[in-house]
């Protein structure tokens, strides 16, 4: 196996992947810094930010002015129920077509992946028509199956890849010992699956959480997700440094612990096929 | 191999996704181009007498129509080749035995948990300011003049913050397929003395290069309708420097509710962007069949 | 004794709670701009559900945002907003449409006559009042008194754009990051448009003749981009063509500018010892003219509308009355103070002797008496609107017309070439709307 690295080497290894890592993500350590500090201090020059005093004002701001549970809560529906509702679609298709590959299978799957390149700003007002007239503008059921569509795409042919891998011949086995399909796929096909179903879940839900365009022009008051919550601290009249940052920590730290303690999972199932 | 019956439940596996993204596909598709056709401003109520092409014509003999084709394909070639470049490196780099590997990792990782338009704000205002950004900070610091990012370099501004974005998931795919790399067969090549430029040249690309067409595939499609980031930061300026084609047809439909020329526009978008994909899928498709 | 108190007291509870639940029926969507002022009057909005029974939802927004989401929303009668926060420039334009539902029929404590008659005049159409400005603002010159003094100039309470120039001259000391003047760059209608077409109608200029005809080809839009382009050039701070008003807004408020021509509001923040470190050392004055009669400054009015799909119009228009009345500003006055209320709207304001004392007061209203949005220009012109086109088309214009000049600003390309370019966009989409062969 792996030779033994020097101590030294891991050190140097260490130094640089650690440097070359909060570089990348120093901009949202800035903001976090920021978050905690008054209007007036945080447009000051960087070492004066750092050492005037830290504060919550922002935060307690931020929360008086806005009912961001709702927001919280409507993109977690959003987000996991378009996803949650796009698997359910996709697992069959994408099991059919790892499975039982026809010829125009690839060609599908391509059309599938082109359906993606509608620019949602050119069909804005068609979708937004349709939805006035089913009376599903500001729900969260509009936005749950129009995200569920636009990523749709991606969720087969993440699954599609990532079923290819499944080695054929253990399918072939248990169908040989007389399994059915239904059988075929509960007991053989999902345990395996599990690790690409996972991360292909993770990467939608951010996906989702981060769709600012749909989620904005559809919504107002009842259905409108963190990104909405995110428009009424943008460039306002008025410094928003502060409020700005507090309110971005605010709506991208639920996703960032997610994604924290899931890392592991999503990095395992992101394949894409390119396990031999 | 595969029966006739397995056939069969085959095809009612994948017919809900196909009807589903044809009916997603041709009722949106399908109003647009009617829509395309019409002379339809929202904010002039009243008749919508049938043009023909005059729609099309004037999106396209708009003098920024040319810039923005260009804008557009700059933007995402560019983000592109930072973020597989980038990658790459990156990936190699996380894949080293090292302390607080997780760490690192999530650090990296990060940015791709932000919203676009946080990103853009941040980026803007915190960073790229050349009065109170910390760009302008460190210039003064190092006794340099500030540079001005977002109107001496709009476009190039724009794709490092939209490649700050993506570089975690060209990072994470490639870190996933090195990872799946036979450590055995780079020793071996080490062995017979191979240096680690010829290794990293003639065994890791190779076995990435189907990583890399997945994240080149993906980005694509997620670029070619970046929006947010310009609408932000420069409002498609100066000029017309920053402005690509998704905020072309912006400034029609959602600015002056030209729903006519909106649509023709959109109309326009997607047969380039399938132009794109086929080229794409010509290009690289092949790595998908190996 | 006590449990005939007790019995009182619960059939009050009843009747309360049913009160309460009966009028809990009635909840109004609210559309608007996240301005300092609004998230105020959400704050005591409390007071107006409690007097009423009637429930707010609010839906607060960037003003972008905001414009896109109401304009889509009344155009295409989305009925999801039961008051929008609309500005001058969507009033006259939607109520000729009929898209919004009058408020004449406001009662008369409400007091209409009240209403600065500029801003009121923006507001109404064919004598329809279509909506109640919340707060309204002009634009005016902010200056450093110091860096005033330390100049040796004295700033007139009217001044010309000479004197704007010499004093931007004066006051830069690019070495220790303070510029001379600080004006709006970033492409957009509302932004370097508003101050550009103001500064425009001062220097003689105008965006259409009488046959709308774009005139940017005139020599009083090349003298006006000129000029601007050499005041930013030489006095302005790095970065101008990206700066909208928050970002000079900021620089101001770290005394890094000597003059900054901007929106009447921003007073209050400025002058704010909490944000800004120059608090104690701005001075007002009108915005620049050149002796042709006409000064460079604005009119706008953030204003409350209801669209004509409100399920609820008379709940609306009872929360526009409370919101707008006299009596909201007393109510901001006792809880934040005289200088925080929203400016701009009511001459009783004015001339109440309290409200004197804010320091902006007086140069507010001054500002905005000057500003006649239906006579902008020099010349006759076929429009209403001081800083806008009030035409559907404008955003869009606007909007590419800023454009060009914010790259000329940039240096990217020339002051000539921007008007050329100007001219020709702005032929091409008003004969594409009609207005000329």
């Amino acid at each position: 196996m792996a030779r033994a690295v020097t101590t030294q080497r891991k050190a140097i290894n260490t130094l640089i992947a650690w440097i070359v890592g909060l570089l990348i993500f120093f901009p949202i350590l800035w903001i976090f810094i920021l978050s905690f500090h008054s209007e007036g201090d945080a447009i000051k020059s960087p070492l004066e930010v750092i050492t005037s005093t830290w504060t919550f004002e922002s935060y307690a701001t931020v929360q008086e002015r806005s009912n961001y549970f709702r927001h919280f809560w409507n993109s977690v529906v959003i987000s996991v129920g378009s996803t949650v509702l796009g698997l359910i679609i996709a697992v069959p298709s994408a099991w059919a077509m790892a499975f039982v590959p026809g010829k125009r299978t690839k060609d599908v799957l391509m059309w599938m992946l082109s359906t993606k390149m509608l620019p949602p700003v050119g069909v804005l007002l068609p979708i937004y028509l349709i939805c006035q007239n089913l009376g599903l503008l500001d729900t969260r059921i509009a936005l749950v199956f129009i995200l569920m569509m636009i990523n749709l795409p991606i969720i087969i042919w993440m699954l599609y890849t990532y079923f290819r891998e499944i080695p054929g011949e253990i399918l072939e086995a248990a169908r040989m010992d007389g399994a059915s399909l239904r059988e075929e796929v509960i007991y053989v096909l999902l345990p395996m699956a599990v690790p690409g179903i996972a991360s292909t879940l993770l990467l939608n839900i951010i996906l989702a959480w981060n769709e600012a365009f749909w989620t904005l022009t559809l919504t107002a008051a009842k259905a409108a997700p963190l990104t909405a919550f995110i428009a009424s601290y943008s460039s306002p009249e008025g410094l928003f440094y502060a409020k700005l940052s507090a309110a971005s920590i605010m709506a991208i730290a639920p996703i960032l612990i997610m994604g924290w303690f899931s890392q592991k999972q999503l990095v395992r199932g992101l394949t894409f096929g390119a396990v031999k | 191999m595969a029966t006739k019956a397995s056939r069969t439940a085959a095809r009612a596996m994948i017919s809900p996704s196909v009807i589903l993204l044809l009916g997603w596909m041709l009722i949106p598709l399908g109003l647009t181009i009617y829509f395309s056709l019409l002379r339809y401003n929202l904010l002039m109520p009243g008749a919508r007498p049938f043009v023909g092409w005059e729609n099309y014509e004037f999106f396209i003999t708009n003098p920024a129509f040319t810039t923005a084709l260009i804008n557009t394909l700059l933007l995402v070639g560019g983000v592109l080749l930072i973020t597989v470049i980038g990658g790459v490196l990156l990936a190699l780099l996380l894949n080293l035995e090292m302390w607080g590997q997780g760490i690192v990792r999530i650090l990296v990782i990060a940015p791709f948990f932000v919203m676009p338009t946080v990103s853009a704000l941040v980026w803007k205002n915190m960073f790229m300011n050349p009065v109170n950004g910390l760009f302008g900070y460190l210039a003064k610091g190092l006794g340099l003049e500030p540079f001005d990012f977002l109107s001496q370099a709009p476009l190039a501004s724009i794709i490092g913050i939209v490649s700050w974005q993506w570089l975690p998931f060209a990072t994470l795919i490639l870190l996933t397929a090195i990872q799946s790399l036979d450590s055995e067969q780079l020793e071996a090549a080490e062995m017979d003395g191979a240096g680690p430029f010829s290794r990293f040249f003639y065994i890791t690309l190779p076995h990435l290069a189907r990583a890399i067409t997945v994240v080149v595939l993906i980005q694509t499609i997620f670029l070619l309708s970046i929006f947010a980031e310009i609408f932000v930061t420069t409002n498609g300026g100066p000029g017309n420097a920053s402005t690509n084609l998704t905020f072309l047809i912006y400034k029609e439909s959602l600015l002056s509710f030209d729903v006519g020329a909106g649509s023709a526009g959109g109309v326009i978008a997607i047969i380039l962007a399938n132009i794109v994909a086929i080229f794409l899928m010509r290009m690289i498709g092949k790595n998908l069949d190996a | 004794m006590t449990t005939m108190i007790r019995a009182l007291l619960g059939a009050t509870a009843l009747t309360a709670a049913g009160f309460a639940a009966s009028a809990q029926d009635t909840t109004l969507t609210i559309a608007t701009v996240n301005n300092g002022d609004m998230i105020r009057m959400q704050g005591l909005a409390d007071a107006f559900t409690e007097e009423t029974g009637i429930a707010l939802e609010w839906v607060t927004l960037e003003e972008n945002v905001l414009r896109q989401r109401v304009t889509q929303d009344i155009a295409t009668n989305g009925g999801q907003f039961d008051v929008m926060t609309i500005g001058t420039y969507e009033v006259p334009i939607w109520g000729a449409q009929d898209w919004l539902v009058s408020l004449n029929d406001l009662p008369a404590e409400y007091d209409v006559d009240d209403i600065l008659p500029a801003i009121r005049g923006g507001l109404t159409v064919d004598g329809e009042l279509y909506a109640a400005p919340f707060y309204g603002e002009s634009s005016m010159v902010m200056y450093r008194t110091d860096l005033m003094e330390a100049a040796g100039l004295e700033m007139p309470d009217a001044p010309t754009w000479d004197f704007i120039k010499e004093a931007a001259a004066a006051m830069t000391d690019k070495d220790n990051e303070v510029y001379g003047i600080c004006l709006r760059g970033k492409a957009g209608w509302g932004e370097n448009m508003a101050f550009l077409t103001a500064m425009s109608n001062s220097y003689g200029a105008r965006w259409f003749d009488m046959d709308w005809n774009p005139q940017f080809d005139s020599e009083a839009w090349a003298n006006t981009l000129n000029d601007y382009l050499d005041l930013m050039n030489s006095y302005g701070p790095p970065g101008a063509s990206g700066n909208g008003f928050n970002e000079n807004l900021a620089l101001f408020q770290q005394g890094k500018c000597g003059m900054w021509i901007d929106a009447t509001v921003a007073a209050s923040f400025v002058t704010n010892p909490n944000d800004s470190t120059v608090a104690d050392k701005v001075g007002f004055a009108l915005a620049p003219d050149n002796g042709l009669g006409k000064r460079g400054n604005w009119l706008w009015a953030w204003s409350l509308a209801v669209p004509a799909g409100s399920d609820n119009p008379d709940a609306a228009k009872q929360f526009i009355a409370w919101a707008t009345s006299k009596d909201y500003t007393a109510l901001v006055a006792e809880n934040e103070g005289w200088a925080n209320v929203p400016p701009g709207t009511r001459t009783s304001l004015y001339e109440n002797p309290e409200y004197q004392e804010v320091p902006f007061a007086q140069m507010t209203l001054e500002s905005i008496n000057a500003a006649d949005p239906t006579a902008p220009t020099v010349d006759e012109v076929p429009y209403t609107g001081v800083q806008f086109v009030a035409i559907p088309e404008f955003q869009s214009i606007g909007t590419a017309v800023g454009q060009t000049f914010s790259a000329a600003l940039a240096g990217q390309m020339s002051a000539e070439d921007a008007l050329a370019q100007a001219q020709a966009l702005t032929e091409r989409e008003m004969k594409r709307a009609g207005y000329i062969e």
